[in-house]
């Protein structure tokens, strides 16, 4: 109810928005922090930008909010290009990962800022933020300080003061890295709840695949400066366009195998290809540990390790040649270090990468 | 009691109350012996010995005229100069800080050297300096006692740098800039709503700084011909040195006063209110 006190406002006039980058450029001293970034939020959509650090995706965000500048390439709001206008006047929210709150303003007055910089009148100023609050579930804290609130209050209210002048745009740099893990998946579930209800475009930078693929309507994966791939979280687990991602997002075995004729064999078994025009030659492939079985015959090898997961157990076994392969299976099978296995794979298409194999130059 | 008890723990080894009672007593000791020294000279009954405070009684009846006169003028002129140096701080210096800390932090070590650097030169050299400087001064501004708050801002550099870099070294002044501007706050609002609150503290004490280095100012004063404090109770001390301690006495009761002043209109709002607005949130929620 207090959502919708929140939005109905400009839902008629607004259904949305939309954001678009198109060949985004972004270099600080030489260093390419965004090489030709494309992506497209759709209206109301919640995207999670997921990559290692450094691989440009808070530069994304920070490109967006307008606090970095762009050196080349557009970025558009419902069609607009927004590449000059300042920070203050583009009209988001944004949670920080850092504490943000300021600390001489208590919670309420926080929330209020954004309102007093828009000239809201006090009493409306006052209701919002109570109501901004209540979204958030910290009603009663509009009088605390930053120093009375816990890590994740202080996120809440960081929440509440961006989303209480009702913003175009919601941008989340790694809101939660700073919170321990519970309050931190708890947060995160809170933070998709009132994005859902408000229905508000969102852009979510992190660096912890779980959180993304938890929370996004599309996950965008970032390496070096462009988006690697950009998908479903169910998309971007079943079918990884590179190994990169098959390693990125869930864990991957990496074993040595060969490409011929669309298919990979991987120590003597046949595995279909995600991309299935890739060139014969010899590849590495990315396989899930849950991919991998305990079988009566198949791939020998001897248990390593195993450790239990609470839902599942993860065993690693070290093939006759050296590799060493991960397998997820349930609980109820324990395998003993130094016991002799089995494998095989269940035969879920996989991604390859070609091996430079080393050059066969003549020593001189 | 309670609160000396809070204020404690937590340190390992905090002193005892008797130590720091005598590290405090031996403190105000070195401060109390010159000052009471000089409260007993003026009131020594000339050479027969004994004490009376004619002298305090006749300063007084006198009414601050004739030679103690210029005395009041120099004094007037000093807090002039303190207002117009701790104007400098306030306009030049923290803009500037804050400018160079949020978009320029590369120029940050080369602003550190340039503030620290008055501090190394002697105010005899610094005067040499300034003597050219002051003839095209007092060419753009005429030759006003205020003009020399453009030297004490440069000699009051140091101490107000340090003070408000601590400050600001505490803050997380970028990303509290980055929350307001994406608010939608212009830079203006940034600076006075979010920083100067947030900065209130080392502004403050590099305020108080520099009221206490331009009333004690004596060699720059005194070789470039104006007139301040010091310099009109040196005079004064030439004529009658009875008089100049009593006025001198009378000057660190005044610069006490200031800072008590200075320090109560900055002292931190209290941080648990009436709960005023809890009503309004009961009404609305």
């Amino acid at each position: 109810m207090i959502a919708t006190e929140l939005t109905h406002h400009d839902r008629e006039s607004q259904p949305g928005t939309v954001v678009e980058f198109s060949g985004v450029v972004k270099e600080f001293g030489g260093h390419r922090a965004l090489d030709g970034f494309d992506l497209t939020l759709h209206a109301g959509e919640f995207v999670a930008l997921l990559g290692p650090s450094g691989s440009g995706k808070t530069t994304a965000l920070r490109v967006l909010a307008g606090l970095e500048t762009t050196d080349a390439g557009i970025i558009t709001i419902n069609g607009t290009d927004v590449s000059a206008l300042a920070t203050s006047k583009r009209d988001m929210g944004m949670v920080f990962q850092s504490y943000s709150l300021f600390p001489h303003l208590s919670a309420g007055e926080n929330v209020e800022f954004g309102l007093r910089m828009r000239k809201v009148k006090a009493g409306q100023r006052r209701t919002k933020a109570a109501a901004a609050l209540a979204l958030v579930g910290l009603e009663d804290h509009f009088d605390r300080f930053a120093h009375q609130l816990s890590g994740g209050q202080q996120q809440r209210v960081a929440l509440a003061r961006a989303l209480v002048t009702e913003p175009r745009v919601l941008l989340l740099d790694e809101p939660l890295s700073a919170l321990d893990a519970k309050v931190r998946v708890q947060l995160r579930e809170e933070i998709r709840r009132i994005q859902t209800e408000l229905g508000i475009t969102t852009l979510f930078v992190t660096h912890d695949q779980d959180e993304a693929l938890a929370v996004a309507d599309r996950v965008a994966v970032m390496r070096a400066g462009v988006i690697e791939q950009v998908g479903t979280p169910e998309n971007l687990y079943t079918r990884p366009a590179t190994p990169f991602i098959a390693d990125f997002v869930g864990l991957s075995n990496r074993l040595s195998g060969i490409v011929r004729a669309g298919q990979a064999d991987v120590y003597g078994a046949p595995l279909a290809l995600i991309d299935q025009s890739h060139p014969d030659g010899a590849v590495l492939v990315s396989v899930r540990p849950e991919d991998v079985e305990f079988a009566s015959s198949g791939l020998p090898g001897v248990v390593v390790s195993s450790s239990f997961l609470g839902s599942l157990r993860r065993t690693s076994v070290r093939l006759n040649d050296g590799a060493l392969v991960f397998l997820q299976h349930s609980v109820r099978v324990h395998p003993s270090v130094g016991e002799r296995v089995h494998l095989r794979f269940s035969g879920a298409p996989v991604s390859v990468e070609s091996v430079e194999t080393v050059s066969a130059t003549p020593p001189f | 009691m309670s609160a000396g008890f809070t204020l404690t723990e937590g340190v390992a080894h905090a002193p005892t109350r008797t130590v720091r009672t005598v590290i405090l007593g031996l403190i105000g000791l070195v401060f109390a012996i010159p000052i009471v020294a000089m409260v007993e000279f003026t009131l020594r009954a000339g050479l027969v010995g004994g004490y009376n405070i004619d002298r305090w009684v006749a300063l007084f009846q006198s009414g601050f005229t004739g030679v103690y006169r210029p005395v009041l003028v120099a004094l007037g002129n000093s807090v002039a100069l303190a207002i117009g140096t701790v104007a400098i701080v306030l306009i030049l210096l923290v803009p500037t800080m804050l400018l160079v800390h949020i978009r320029f932090p590369r120029l940050r070590r080369l602003m550190e050297f340039v503030c620290i650097l008055p501090i190394s030169i002697p105010a005899i050299v610094l005067v040499v300096g300034l003597a050219p400087v002051y003839s095209v001064v007092a060419r753009l501004f005429g030759s006003g006692v205020w003009t020399l708050a453009f030297a004490y801002g440069v000699t009051v550099l140091p101490f107000a740098y340090r003070a408000i870099q601590s400050n600001l070294d505490g803050v997380d002044v970028t990303t509290l800039t980055e929350a307001a501007r994406t608010l939608g706050a212009g830079w203006g609002s940034v600076l006075l709503r979010v920083l100067v609150p947030n900065l209130r503290r080392g502004i403050l004490a590099g305020a108080f700084i520099a009221v206490a280095v331009v009333l004690g100012e004596f060699t720059i004063a005194s070789l470039l011909n104006r007139v301040n404090l010091q310099t009109a109770l040196v005079v004064v001390s030439k004529v009658d040195p009875y008089t100049a301690v009593i006025l001198s006495l009378l000057a660190l009761a005044f610069a006490f006063v200031l800072l008590l002043v200075i320090g109560r209109l900055g002292a931190p709002r209290s941080h648990t209110r009436a709960p005023r607005r809890r009503i309004t949130l009961k009404g609305t929620a």
